[in-house]
């Protein structure tokens, strides 16, 4: 295996858990339900696929690849899905918002 | 490379962590979901990052079933909180 590619799985490897990091950060301050969601479903899913690309450039075997690209294909069909449904679900059942909230869409539209 | 995925082990500690901490402060029951969800994402990353140590695929099997399971549970809970409400 060559350098170059060495060299790339571990900056893909190291900025998929630099993501990881930023999303539990996120996950931790944010003011409320809505801000969380962003933090956990935008960068975690983002930094998983950094981590997927760089551990399919080292394994390279071709049957393990393609579960690694299932994985990541998989995440990012189900992320949004999973977001929105938690989003309605706690707008529905009548979570605070923060205060720093702007715009209400939901609630101006009935 | 040895040294750099210990350094991605040693900072996905600290991610989940950090969620573990908003897991157990949670406000709803819809905060413990985005923050189980972010977990287990996590987890998924970590179980990557060893087969890529290891340069093995014998783990990656669970890595495609964990992220079916994190979907699932997420989308029963949602579904849980839209009928009962948010406490």
């Amino acid at each position: 295996m060559s350098t170059a590619v060495e060299v790339l799985a571990a900056l893909l490897l190291l900025a998929g858990s630099l993501l990881a990091v930023l999303a539990g950060v996120g996950v931790l301050r944010f003011p409320d339900v809505f801000a969380r969601m962003h933090a956990a479903t935008k960068a975690a899913t983002l930094g998983l696929v950094c981590i997927v690309g760089g551990a399919s450039l080292l394994i390279g075997n071709p049957g393990d690849v393609a579960k690694l690209v299932l994985v990541a294909v998989l995440l990012f069909i189900t992320a949004p899905i999973s977001a929105h449904m938690v989003g309605r679900a706690a707008y529905g059942a009548g979570t605070e918002m923060s205060d720093h909230t702007a715009v209400d869409e939901l609630g101006e539209h009935g | 490379m040895n040294t750099v995925t210990d350094i991605c082990i040693a900072l996905l500690i600290l991610a989940g962590t950090l969620v573990l901490v908003r897991l157990v402060r949670a406000d709803s029951i819809a905060d413990r979901v985005v923050a189980l969800d972010a977990l287990l994402v996590v987890i998924i990353s970590g179980i990557a990052v060893d087969a890529a140590a290891r340069r093995s695929g014998a783990f990656l099997d669970v890595l495609v079933v964990g992220s079916l399971v994190a979907f699932a549970g997420t989308v029963t809970v949602a579904r849980f909180i839209e009928r009962r409400g948010a406490r």
